[in-house]
């Protein structure tokens, strides 16, 4: 096994003064040229996770434990020492490309910066680069783009933009935090197959985040699954989707293979399958099979509150009280699988 | 784009006359006889009818107020009743006083206010950006002509470094002044500046909190700029449009200011001028300088408004609408 | 401690305020008396000394808070009559659902024409009035104010545009209340407290013209102590007794801080969405 790139051991984010807790010890490792998806609802702490690793947090935010690059430890490094490393040896994409941009500069022109910012090049150099750059995310008219300013550019072209941004120093790692959210449908797609091509061609590990199972399967090869600050699941997309270990990734699993609910069926819900009312820790249940039959499970679900154990008071779930992780559905309204 | 500034120009020239309609207004719609207030109450009847014949005092007001428009264009501002001379030949050799006073002042302000709106901006939550927002408080609460007479105290009572009062011109017959010049300004600018550099303190802090907060900027980051250098390359062009709003705004505020602090200082500026001619009731002396110190407001305004097309290229290709 | 400068704020501007109120009842000394030899040092009886001519200067500072307040209320009260109105006005032509062109343009017309006033700061107003009709506290009130007048009507058509496109005014107007209606019962309720904020700035800007006007003569007349004139006293001694001028100046500053903390405090406590996010 190679030399991992990228390593996080006990990685903790606290804001404010309170010392608010967002992520709670996450540790993972990547090797190079690996692609991994974080995949999570919002809250989960897959941005904080990106944002810590770049040291782009804001000021009040608190952060303990270990992020190794390339060996390199990054958790209290000054901004100096870690500005030398972004956009050189890691860099990151954005979600939402409309404000990506500083609007009162030339698209060129900030493309450059990157370039000229980590390496001695003389201008009709760098501009020569740009351009090429620029071509290859799938610009048409690369001159044109490069002399206009973000306001005259459309969502995906400013997306392209950004990624050109990313990827012109060739770095070691890119991390994309759900670069095609906030672009239309058709766009993302290509986008998408562009990013993986590029990836390839700068040689490039990637931590690709997002909440659509579907995109991460698309992209990556290895997925963790994120919920309420820690990683409850870390394995390749075809261990994810075909044994999930943990409830809440079967329930994410559920809800993303809509084609295999059988007609007239409700349609699963992530509650199917893990009731987050309770603190849990990411136990797999006991003996479930597969992906659980939706149908099954909802036998109990939909408020059905009434006939269920004692366990569910002092518990204290939410109202949709579905039979947790007891995907058989014998109705026995079984106990927890977690811990209370 | 040629659009935008036409309309921008065209809106100064209203604005321009408005004003001229408000100062002839105010200083000539009032119950009186302006001969008779001049001339005195021991004034002889045929005395009082000689001047009010002179300055065509008799004609209706309307006439009155289209030939002084009239003159404006050919640089004449008007005859003292008082004195007898023309207005722009008081006004002209004060205009460099003033004008220095002023100048130096915004320069020294902005000089102070970017960088310290800067900490502020970026060290707000520690005690660095504390202190500088508080010291701009304290700008902010004081007038400019009290700033004058503390330093007044300090420099000129306590330390004798440097005169309380009077002005050295630049340039006169004898050669130049430069040393003598620059020692007698220097008190009046710094009671001005410390005051606009506070108004423009919270300006640019707030702006530059403002970026701090774009996605952008955390763009321009991730790319690897450090947090100052981010905001020195990037943030100061988007921060500009407020710093320079904010100046154009001002300006009609630091005239005002230099008014007074030409007062404190005894400065032979425009503003003593002006104060003189009040104390004299010399209208038309009021009615010229008032415009020509709302003209200078007006262009400045214009100048200012002008320059955002040059900064915010998002405006160049808007209509030229409101701002 | 985040509410610190509103509490500042309102204790300094109450200090000032009472201090006012309680001059007209009562203060040590009769201020324009001459009670002691001219220039004393602070003492028991004179805890800040007395000024040139003997008078008690605690006294004097008393009486002076109330030009600072008078000419300070009448002139808000005057800009936000009119002013207010005026916005208000323009923003409900701007800001109608499918208002008609002239309407729009109307507005816009209107806010430039107050505009003009920009131009005219309070002091040159002032000088204008006093060259006409000879300087007192009502021109300097009236200069003041009319000068400021610019100012609420922006504050009032930007917040009246926000209100206008909610959605309660829109099912006001639906189910038949009139324009004046609206303006009354909807816009004024909803603008208000950034009115308020307003205010309280506007407040601070009018002691320092005040006290401006002051310094050069232009507003009330002796023998009546005013803040400005004392400082205007007090630079004629400077050399020899320079405490003279601290005083009115260290009064005209505390007042101004606190109404400026005061509307600080009164933006943050409004909309706690326009802090930046902690």
């Amino acid at each position: 096994m190679t030399e991992p790139l990228l390593v996080v051991e006990g990685l903790r984010v606290a804001f404010g003064r309170s010392r608010t807790e967002v992520l709670h010890g996450i540790s993972f490792s990547m090797g190079p040229r690996e692609r991994v998806g974080v995949i999570g609802e919002s809250g989960s702490g897959k941005s904080v996770t990106a944002l810590a690793i770049m040291g782009l947090l804001a000021e009040n935010a608190t952060v303990s434990g270990s992020v190794r690059l390339h060996g390199r430890e990054l958790v209290g490094l000054r901004d100096r020492e870690l500005a030398a490393l972004r956009g050189d040896q890691m860099s990151m994409v954005f979600q939402e490309p409309m404000t990506a941009l500083d609007p009162t500069m030339t698209v060129g022109r900030q493309v450059a910066e990157v370039l000229l910012l980590h390496q001695d090049l003389p201008r009709a150099a760098a501009r020569q680069r740009v351009l090429e750059m620029l071509g290859e995310v799938g610009l048409a008219d690369p001159v044109r783009v490069a002399d206009s300013y973000p306001h005259a550019l459309s969502g995906g072209q400013r997306q392209r933009c950004v990624l050109a941004m990313a990827l012109i120093n060739r770095p070691d790692l890119v991390i994309c935090d759900e670069p095609t959210t906030a672009l239309d449908v058709t766009v993302q797609a290509r986008v998408l197959t562009l990013l993986d091509r590029e990836l390839d061609a700068a040689e490039a590990a990637c931590l690709f985040i997002s909440h659509d199972l579907a995109i991460v399967s698309q992209v990556c090869s290895r997925v963790l699954v994120m919920l309420d600050g820690e990683i409850v699941e870390d394995g390749s997309v075809a261990d994810i989707f075909n044994a999930p270990q943990h409830a809440y990734t079967r329930g994410l699993v559920a809800t993303a293979r809509l084609d295999q609910v059988e007609p007239g069926q409700r349609l699963p819900t992530v509650e199917d399958f893990y009731d987050r009312g309770s603190p849990s820790t990411g136990s797999p249940s006991t003996g479930s099979s597969s992906t659980g039959s939706p149908s099954t499970g909802s036998g109990t679900g939909a408020g059905g509150l009434g006939g269920r154990p004692t366990g569910s008071s002092s518990r204290g779930s939410p109202s949709t009280g579905a039979g947790t992780g007891s995907g058989t559905g014998t109705g026995l309204g079984s106990g927890p699988t977690v811990v209370s | 784009m040629i659009r935008a500034i036409l309309l921008r120009l065209l809106l100064f020239a209203a604005s321009l006359l408005g004003a001229s309609g408000i100062i002839f207004l105010v200083v000539n719609a009032l119950p009186g006889d302006v001969a008779q207030v001049i001339l005195g109450t021991g004034a002889t009847p045929e005395a009082v009818a000689a001047l009010r014949q002179r300055y065509g005092l008799d004609r209706p007001g309307i006439v009155r107020y289209l030939s002084w428009l009239g003159g404006l264009f050919t640089g004449n501002l008007g005859t003292s009743y008082v004195t007898g001379e023309s207005v722009t030949s008081q006004v002209l050799p004060r205009l460099g006083v003033t004008t220095w006073l002023v100048s130096f002042a915004v320069i020294v302000a902005l000089v102070v206010a970017i960088p310290q709106g800067m900490v502020a901006a970026m060290q707000r939550r520690r005690w660095q950006g504390a202190l500088a927002s508080a010291t701009s408080q304290i700008g902010l609460a004081i007038p400019a002509f009290y700033a004058g007479i503390l330093l007044v105290v300090v420099f000129a009572v306590k330390l004798r470094w440097l005169p309380a009062n009077g002005y050295q011109q630049l340039h006169d017959d004898n050669g130049w002044h430069v040393a003598a010049w620059a020692q007698r300004l220097i008190l009046p600018v710094a009671s001005l500046a410390i005051v606009q550099a506070s108004v423009l303190t919270r300006y640019v802090r707030s702006a530059f909190v403002e970026v701090l907060n774009e996605d952008w900027f955390r763009t321009a980051r991730s790319v690897g700029w450090t947090r100052w250098r981010a905001l020195w390359r990037h943030g100061i062009r988007n921060a500009a449009i407020s710093v320079v709003t904010v100046l154009g705004l001002q300006l009609a505020t630091m005239l005002v200011g230099a008014i007074v602090v030409e007062q404190v200082f005894s400065l032979p500026g425009l503003g003593t001028l002006l104060l003189t001619a009040v104390g004299n009731r010399d209208l038309q002396l009021v009615q010229g300088i008032v415009l020509l110190l709302v003209a200078a407001v007006l262009v400045i305004n214009l100048l200012v408004d002008l320059s955002y097309l040059a900064i915010d290229p998002r405006l160049r290709s808007a209509r030229g609408g409101s701002r | 401690m985040r509410r610190a400068p509103l509490w500042v704020g309102g204790v300094l501007v109450g200090l000032v305020l009472l201090t006012a109120l309680v001059s007209f009842v009562w203060t040590p000394y009769d201020a324009a008396a001459i009670v002691a030899p001219k220039l004393a040092d602070p003492s028991l009886a004179h805890p800040l000394g007395t000024d040139h001519l003997g008078r008690d200067i605690v006294s004097r500072l008393m009486v002076g808070a109330r030009a600072t307040v008078v000419v300070g209320v009448v002139a808000v009260a005057l800009a936000a009559g009119g002013g207010v109105p005026l916005g208000v006005l323009a923003g409900m032509l701007d800001g109608r659902f499918g208002a008609a062109r002239w309407a729009t343009w109307a507005g816009e017309g209107l806010m430039r024409g107050v505009d003009v006033l920009y131009a005219f700061p309070a002091l040159l107003l002032a000088i204008l009035l006093a060259a006409a009709v000879g300087a007192s506290t009502t021109t300097a009130m009236v200069a003041i104010g009319v000068a400021t007048i610019p100012a609420f009507a922006r504050i009032a058509r930007a917040a009246t545009l926000t209100v206008m496109t909610q959605d309660f005014v829109l099912a006001a107007r639906a189910s038949g209340t009139s324009q004046a209606g609206t303006a009354v019962r909807h816009v004024l309720p909803n603008i208000a407290p950034v009115l308020g904020v307003q205010a309280s700035v506007s407040f601070g800007i009018a002691i320092l013209a005040e006290a401006g006007l002051s310094y050069l003569g232009l507003a009330t007349p002796p023998p009546t102590p005013t803040w400005g004139r004392m400082l205007r006293e007090g630079q004629n001694v400077l050399f020899g007794a320079p405490e003279q001028a601290l005083w009115p100046g260290l009064a005209i500053g505390f007042a101004v801080l606190g109404l400026n903390l005061l509307g600080d405090g009164l933006r943050d406590l409004l909309d706690p969405r326009l802090r930046e996010v902690a």
